[in-house]
């Protein structure tokens, strides 16, 4: 092959790939390599972004299934992560510690989000073409609604409530002495000073993706992914697509359930009111760096996305505060995140017709 | 040949107005507010909140649905009175100077939003509501870094205290109310900012004006079918951004003149709820993503700012917490929007397949 | 009386795309003042035909054409509708190019409006000028009464009834200043009888001001009661270009389908068919552009049964019915059984599989591998292909077994490809179809719908696919209904034809009827009685 067919392939390969996508990861680069001469801790870098790997993977992860079925990118996911914080409120409330804490608190969950999940489902379906939007503010008002529900709600455990009243939960609820960091800690490794492996935490991202791995594989999953390729098809062949669609919302809020509780015990808190209210936009913007687009997702993307994209927010305030002595990690984050939404919705479709 | 009034097609087609209107109605007794607070809060209201409502017509006109991307010229309206505080510029001269100012910027902005929008076809409203993330983030680094840099200030009062980069809180006063007070009415104890709304007025001009135009008509040709337009010879693409465009301007100068009547700004957050807001405030009035009118914005915002004043009152003396009050008032904002993009969709469904079955009835007959 | 010049002259026109010859030195003149009515199978060239004539886009970007094209004896080369439209060309297309929430004013002067202009117009340029609406509204209703029907000019499209809608469409062409070249294509398909008189009236008027118009039609009855002369065009070809008054119905009906080629023999074998496997009554099916108005036949089990008949008459929508991919009613008993209608899977799980007209929009998944393609629906409604774990709670592709399959059906039907996991995009239209076979004969049905089996396939995988049906059916006794619009195809393959004219069944034929008898049925000639021959 001489070297203009090369420089042709290396072309062709890039523009699939997406520019954007290779900025990104050149940037990330460049940040590596300048770490170590603005003191910054390539160990403790590393650390950091495993860990913040595993804490938003899942809400990644919980993408996958609605792009796959056609509903686009989930902009509601806020409703699992209102599902997680009821599992995770009731936990507490019913004071279940340690691995029953977490467990007990993912029980609890999943039948919210799966209700959820459902009811979200029936209103997609009716209103094909627009999902994204009033994902958006279906999932605005859902968190509002909440937060109304947050105060009036029935708790009483001491550590959850406000001291004054008696009433009403707090902003923000620790789970020191409950479940924190109990995946995390498991099985944890030190490899060096300044670098804790998260063991337990990653296996249980492995072992999600794997079960995600396998749906996709199975007769339904396979339906699934035919759906958001070409519906006409799926449909010619006996699929109902519109339980399909279902399917794939309710899974997606079932991730983003468990996904949010894993975000809480990495993060030790439990964040409520209008904490969700912008959730969705990292997870959709992680999957699009890896390489998703609005109807096709894989789980590789979700890994090399959520990798990518923890690894910019990690370094970007360390790295560049110290060499500009100011914090520009915020303005970087709004750019980076919202440009890699705005290319993928620019994009024309990938899937051939 | 006029249609009978029929009460329950009208509801049917202002649902989400009806709802709006039944909860306002039962906020305002558990209120507690006197009706002279509360008319006087809503004329001050309208004055300064139904300009930048005005900037969402012409692109619903056009086809994009509604443009979240009017918040790219609130930016540029609140660039023009950064510089107009750092002049030291006062009274109506500032304002006209922020204006000038933010005009380029908005137009500038809003080739580039209209531009990318023609790129996500089929999915503007989701894109243009990215697009404002996107610009607050450029947005951002202009005023937090550029602004003192490489940007000069004269005006070391209105900057951060490292020495660049805009203060939080830009205090206005120079501007503040000027166009309220240049002509204030007032009649029973309520204030009329008149000047307001003489611009208001001229802003409907203008617009009943524009929509009699060739240009609004080719607008309205391509809000309704591209593909006809397109075949006709008219230039679509460069059509649906001279809408964005248009749009932009009026929120650069709606958002000037709601920040001269609040006196003072949030350098950093002061944009991010105009563009929900105005959204909100047009499909509450009867607008839809494809139809919207001047009746339209002032229904919306007479609704939506009377529920803002009374509701989260109720809501304190129904519940004893302001705060239960403050989400009410958010979640039922957030909620219209969303009830109106559903009601939307439905229609345009049904609507679809009534299309299709009367086809195929007529051709049967044939 | 007729000056020397013709008004309009394609001399040679010839155009192909990517080797395919679809028009082959086409010459014909239009005079001013003449109807030129131009009849033809679709397939036969005349949209081809008239996207030349009108400059489109689509033409330019796939090589252009030869020959010339001469206006007033000068010769033209369009290079886009405006230059036809100032030329004076104005064309009516079949859809239409409406926009349904503007009145019948707004419409007919879609970027023509009439403007007043201003100051703001001269500073800010000619789109601020305002409309001038009671001057567009006079040109309306002017353009309007040339055609000799009363519209409300205010009326909103969307509130006109379909003939309404023509007329408008039409006096948008007309109003048009330069207009002297009119094409009309189908313009009465959608019209009432009386409003197609009402039109074909304004036409001879319109003829009659010096325009020169060019009539396509289907409905031939129609070509002889108004046009002057006719031309027929076939295969890409004008085989025939008589004035009306030397031929009739029949002629012309023949001159469109026959072609110079030998009846197919006789089956040799004397098949004997079983029971009727298919009962459909008063079929309808509402699939756009293939309205199924009421089809009623019987197919017998055993037998290849061909639907055959003009584009947009219904025989495509016969099956996409049946499968319930689009609205249908009716009655359909499938082995005696009534078949349910409303989910393709109902019929897929009672034996019966389709294979769509539409290769790459309805039967491929493009961006999966060939291994995908051809299992999916066996997969998806047999439940095969599957490795079941946990008691059938969970069911995972079997890749392996999927790769056999595939690798079977490459051999079988010779697909030319580098192997199952070729994606199925990349492969050509003959291969393409091999796939979409392949995914029906894994589902071992025992009727299926082939529809448009040979479309845009080359000589030699059209054999070889024509082949494997009539295998199939040998062999394995599958019962197959074949929809397709290439006549010969069905006679050399099919045991019985049925004909589909304006959405019922106009004709039952054996292969080896007549040319003239297969063509007339698709004129819709057979129906009304006229000229009825002996069937067989």
């Amino acid at each position: 092959m001489n070297t203009t067919d090369m420089q042709k392939r290396i072309k062709e390969a890039a523009a699939d790939f997406g520019w954007p996508r290779i900025i990104i990861a050149l940037f990330l680069a460049v940040l590596f390599i300048l770490a170590p001469f603005v003191k910054v801790s390539i160990a403790s870098s590393l650390s950091d972004i495993i860990n913040r790997f595993g804490m938003n993977a899942l809400l990644v992860l919980a993408m996958v299934p609605m792009i796959q079925s056609g509903c686009g990118l989930n902009f509601g996911l806020s409703l699992g992560v209102i599902a997680g914080l009821l599992g995770s409120t009731m936990a507490v409330q019913f004071g279940l510690t340690g691995w029953a804490g977490l467990f007990g608190a993912i029980a609890l969950s999943t039948p919210f989000a799966v209700v959820l999940g459902w009811l979200y489902a029936k209103l997609l379906n009716r209103v094909k073409g627009e999902e994204m939007t009033i994902a958006m503010y279906v999932g605005f008002a859902a968190v509002m609604f909440m937060s109304i529900m947050w105060l009036i709600l029935p708790y009483s455990s001491k550590n959850m409530v406000w001291g004054y009243e008696g009433k009403g939960l707090r902003t923000t609820i620790t789970l020191d002495g409950y479940w924190n960091r109990q995946l995390s800690d498991f099985l944890a490794v030190r490899l060096s000073d300044n670098f804790v492996f998260p063991t337990g935490l990653i296996l249980f991202v492995a072992a999600s993706c794997a079960v995600m791995w396998l749906f996709l594989r199975s007769k339904t999953g396979t339906a699934m992914t035919s759906v958001g390729s070409n519906p006409d098809f799926a449909r010619a062949s006996g699929i109902d697509i519109n339980k399909m669609r279902t399917t794939s919302v309710v899974m997606s809020t079932v991730f983003g359930a468990v996904g949010i509780l894993l975000y809480q015990q990495s993060f030790g808190f439990i964040q409520l009111y209008t904490a969700p209210l912008y959730m969705a936009f990292p997870a959709v913007a992680a999957i699009l760096i890896g390489g998703a687009s609005i109807n096709k997702a894989s789980i590789v993307q979700v890994v090399v996305g959520t990798i990518l994209f923890q690894g910019i927010l990690t370094m970007t305030p360390s790295v560049i505060n110290s060499l500009l002595q100011t914090d520009m990690s915020e303005v970087i984050r709004i750019v980076l995140s919202n440009g890699m939404i705005l290319y993928a919705l620019t994009r024309k479709s990938k899937v051939t017709r | 040949m006029k249609k009978q009034f029929v009460l329950k097609s009208f509801i049917a087609d202002n649902l989400v107005a009806v709802i709006f209107l039944a909860i306002t109605i039962a906020s305002i007794p558990l209120s507690g507010l006197s009706p002279v607070h509360i008319i006087d809060d809503l004329m001050t209201r309208i004055g300064r909140n139904a300009f930048l409502v005005f900037s969402l017509i012409l692109p619903i006109m056009a086809g994009m649905g509604i443009n979240f991307g009017m918040v790219l010229g609130a930016m540029a309206g609140q660039i023009g009175l950064i510089f107009a505080m750092d002049w030291g510029i006062g009274g109506m001269q500032g304002l006209g100077f922020a204006a000038l100012l933010g005009l380029p910027v908005s137009i500038l902005l809003g080739w580039i939003a209209g531009s990318i929008l023609n790129h996500a076809r089929g999915r503007e409203m989701v894109t243009s509501y990215i697009l404002g993330f996107f610009f607050n983030g450029i947005y951002q680094f202009v005023v937090l870094y550029l602004f003192g840099s490489v940007i000069p200030l004269h005006n070391r009062a209105i900057a951060l205290s490292r020495g660049f980069g805009v203060r939080n809180t830009l205090n206005l006063e120079p501007v503040r109310q000027v166009l309220d007070n240049a002509w204030l009415v007032k009649i029973a104890g309520v204030r009329l900012p008149m000047l307001s709304y003489a611009i208001i007025v001229v802003l409907c001009v203008f617009i009943v004006w524009f929509k009699k135009t060739k240009l609004g008509q080719d607008m309205r040709a391509v809000g309704q079918n591209q593909h006809v337009s397109n075949a006709a010879g008219i230039p679509v693409e460069k059509t649906r951004i001279l809408s964005i465009v248009i749009s932009t301007v009026l929120a650069c100068f709606g958002q000037i003149i709601f920040l001269q009547n609040m006196g003072n700004m949030n350098t950093y957050n002061a944009h991010d709820q105009t563009g929900f807001f105005a959204a909100a405030a047009i499909l509450v009035g009867g607008a839809s993503l494809t139809k919207a009118s001047i009746p339209n914005v002032f229904a919306g915002v007479l609704l939506l700012h009377l529920m803002y004043i009374v509701v989260p009152m109720a809501g304190q003396n129904l519940f004893g917490s302001a705060n239960i009050g403050e989400y009410f008032r958010q979640f039922i904002g957030y909620g219209v929007i969303a009830l109106s993009l559903v009601i939307h969709a439905w229609r345009s469904r049904r609507e679809a397949e009534k299309a299709r079955a009367l086809l195929r009835s007529e051709g049967e007959e044939a | 009386m007729s000056n020397d010049t013709p008004l309009l002259r394609l001399e040679g026109i010839t155009k192909d795309f990517s080797g395919t010859v679809v028009l082959e030195n086409v010459t014909f003149d239009l005079r001013a003042g003449e109807i030129l009515g131009l009849v033809g199978e679709n397939g036969a060239g005349k949209t081809t035909l008239m996207s030349i004539l009108f400059g489109m886009p689509v033409i330019r970007e796939t090589g252009g054409y030869g020959g010339k094209i001469l206006v007033d004896g000068r010769e033209v080369r369009f290079s886009g509708p405006f230059d036809a439209l100032d030329a004076g060309i104005g064309m009516v297309h079949q859809e239409f190019s409406l926009i349904p929430g503007f009145s019948a004013t707004e419409n007919i002067m879609l970027n023509r409006e009439i403007a007043k202009g201003g100051i703001i117009a001269d500073i800010f340029g000619p789109r601020l000028s305002t409309l001038d609406r009671a001057t567009m509204h006079t040109r309306a209703k002017t353009a309007i009464s040339r055609l000799g029907i009363e519209i409300d000019p205010e009326m909103k499209i969307a509130e006109m009834p379909i003939g309404h809608k023509q007329f408008t469409e039409i006096a948008r062409e007309i109003d048009r200043e330069k207009v002297r070249i009119l094409v009309l294509d189908e313009p009465t398909a959608v019209l009432t009888e009386s409003e197609a008189e009402i039109l074909l009236d304004a036409v001879k008027r319109l003829a009659a001001t010096g325009i020169g118009v060019i009539f396509i039609s289907h409905r031939l009855h129609e070509i002889t009661g108004m046009c002057d002369r006719v031309v027929t065009l076939r295969d890409g070809k004008s085989v025939r270009d008589v004035p009306v008054g030397e031929t009739t119905v029949e002629e012309i009906a023949v001159s469109m389908v026959g072609r110079d080629m030998a009846p197919p023999e006789k089956n040799q074998d004397n098949r004997v068919f079983g029971e009727p496997i298919l009962s459909v009554k008063n079929l309808w099916v509402d699939m756009p552009g293939e309205v199924v108005r009421n089809v009623s036949f019987d197919v017998r089990q055993g037998e290849i049964f061909g639907i055959g008949g003009l584009a947009g008459q219904g025989k495509l929508g016969i099956p996409n019915g049946i499968m319930s991919l689009y609205p249908a009613g009716g009655e359909v008993l499938f082995k005696g059984k009534t078949l349910p209608r409303g989910n393709p899977r109902t019929a897929l799980a009672e034996g019966i599989a389709f294979v769509s007209e539409d290769r790459r929009g309805v039967g491929l998944l493009l961006d999966e591998t060939l291994e995908w393609n051809i299992a999916f629906t066996a997969m998806q409604s047999q439940n095969r292909f599957l490795k079941s774990f946990l008691g059938g709670l969970v069911r995972l592709r079997d890749e392996k077994a999927m790769k056999e399959l595939a690798n079977t059906y490459i051999d079988m039907l010779e697909i030319k490809c580098t192997g199952s996991k070729q994606a199925a995009k990349e492969l050509s239209g003959g291969n393409q179809q091999k796939i979409c076979l392949a995914k029906a004969f894994c589902l071992e049905p025992e009727l299926l719908f082939v529809s448009e089996p040979t479309r845009g396939i080359d000589v030699g995988a059209k054999a070889i696919v024509l082949d494997v049906l009539r295998k199939y059916n040998r062999e394995l006794g599958v019962t197959i209904v074949m929809v397709s619009s290439e006549l010969e195809e069905l006679r050399s393959v099919c045991d019985r034809i049925a004909i589909v004219s304006q959405g019922a069944v106009a004709d039952v034929l054996d292969p080896s009827a007549s040319q003239a008898e297969f063509a007339l049925s698709m004129a819709g000639l057979r129906e009304s009685g006229k000229n009825r021959i002996k069937e067989n």
